[in-house]
């Protein structure tokens, strides 16, 4: 079973559909026994890094999930999600992330090019730097629905795939039992559910 | 490079999909989960699922039907059609909605949008604005395009984004069912930061290689008849834009189906 953390931060309705319609079993649960007995956990969220940060160690899940990465289950972070894995963000004020992956949150305002919308809002396509399990059916060209204003850097040791906004964007980052994306897979059509297959079959 | 979105609207009315000429004589087309379907196979970036009169008849949305097409179709999916509170944002969100867009509801209680906006975010919430040409200025009609509120509509818009709309619909009244091109004066008098999505106006191909040759800022391009009816098919709309150097999501090479 897969645990998808409710921490209060965002809509599941469309994760848990998606994972429905793989034929994965996945509960949205903000128990913490219910998230420690899961084979795999997806860390979801969309908002503000400081105030999701600030609600999932309010709900003591931030423990949880860091056990879950310690013990080496697979653990997936979606979109802030993601985010949070990182160590910290500059959104609003300086936040501290879960430091499950060596890296920091920085805004794209100032740091792509003048032009651009912000946030970045539509589908873009997925550039692979390393093969990866959790991208294993993403061709060239393959587009991903990404919704955000902040991004990851520093984090050179972990990233698996990046797309063009004016400047290489984390899209996806790894390091062993831990995975993000910055995009919505749930949202990505059947690219983005192969990227949720992939993570439900990966096996360390 | 982020690519231009191609986006079906979805018009329902007692949870069928409708498309009416200027907003008039609606006619039944078919089945709003099937559409979608169907659609999300042919390469549509994002579907506007839209109760088309729930403004007019204070009626609210078939939330069922919103549901079984969330649970179904994996890509973004925007509802509109009767929202006046941040309980209708809820109420649609719940059901599987990821943008929910304002109409009459905002223009009524402008404040909709910043509290829906501190709520959800501004990702979630999209202005849609009908627009018509009036005593020399371009004015904001609601109630489905009947009712003339007297508002001029880029700085209606504008401050619609000030107060945190993070996407904006710009539906041209004066172009829209009559096949002969979007509303290009229009949709380029607006500037705002945040994506704009044309609608109004598309007949053909060509109209949508148009639209983004001569609108740099728009993000978007929103038809409903051409494709309802199969007179665009998604697929070559695609490849016609790409061919004219317009970046494009490529149409999936699998069907959701066989991809799981």
């Amino acid at each position: 079973m897969i645990a998808i953390v409710d921490y209060g931060v965002g809509n599941l309705f469309s994760l848990r559909s998606s994972l429905q319609a793989i034929g994965q079993p996945a509960e949205v649960t903000g128990d913490s026994a219910v998230i420690r007995a899961a084979e795999k956990v997806i860390l979801p969220g969309v908002g503000a890094f400081g105030d999701a940060a600030d609600k999932l160690r309010a709900s003591g899940l931030d423990r949880v999930v860091c056990e879950a990465a310690a013990e080496g289950k697979p653990l997936l972070g979606i979109c802030l999600g993601m985010q949070l894995l990182f160590e910290k963000s500059s959104e609003f004020g300086e936040h501290e992330g879960l430091g499950l992956l060596r890296g920091n949150i920085v805004p794209m305002q100032g740091t792509i090019p003048a032009g651009l919308k912000i946030p970045q809002m539509g589908w873009n396509a997925l550039i692979k730097k390393r093969e990866h399990p959790l991208l294993r059916e993403v061709q060239e060209g393959d587009c991903v629905y990404f919704v955000h204003s902040f991004y990851a850097t520093d984090c050179e040791d972990s990233v698996v795939a990046v797309c063009d906004y004016g400047r290489e964007i984390t899209a996806a980052a790894a390091k062993d039992n831990v995975m993000g994306c910055q995009f919505h897979p749930e949202k990505s059509g059947p690219v983005g559910l192969s990227i949720l297959k992939a993570f439900c079959e990966v096996s360390l | 490079m982020l690519t231009k979105r191609i986006i079906p609207c979805l018009d329902v009315r007692n949870g069928r999909v409708v498309k009416g000429v200027n907003f008039e004589g609606l006619q039944d087309v078919s089945d709003p989960v099937e559409l979608a379907a169907f659609y999300s196979d042919s390469g549509a970036d994002e579907l506007v699922f839209y109760d088309i009169t729930a403004s007019f008849e204070e009626r609210k949305l078939f939330t069922d039907c919103l549901r079984t097409v969330a649970s179904k179709i994996f890509i973004p999916l925007t509802v509109g059609g009767g929202i006046n509170t941040i309980e209708d944002f809820d109420r649609v969100l719940k059901c599987g909605a990821d943008k929910v867009s304002v109409n009459s509801g905002a223009i009524r209680d402008p404040g909709l949008i910043s509290a829906a906006a501190k709520k959800y975010g501004s990702q979630c919430v999209v202005l849609s604005a009908d627009v018509k040409r009036a005593e020399g200025g371009f004015r904001v009609f609601s109630h489905g395009g009947r009712v003339d509120t007297g508002l001029d509509a880029l700085e209606w818009i504008r401050k619609g984004v000030a107060l945190g709309a993070g996407e904006v619909v710009l539906n041209s009244i004066d172009t829209d069912g009559v096949k002969n091109g979007f509303d290009i004066e229009m949709l380029n008098a607006l500037d705002v930061e945040v994506p704009v999505v044309a609608s109004g106006g598309a007949g053909c191909m060509e109209d949508f290689v148009e639209l983004f040759r001569a609108c740099p800022g728009v993000d978007a391009g929103l038809a409903a008849s051409i494709f309802h009816f199969g007179e665009v098919a998604i697929p070559e709309l695609k490849k016609r834009l790409v061919d004219a150097g317009v970046p494009m999501r490529p149409v999936p090479s699998r069907k959701q189906e066989t991809a799981i």
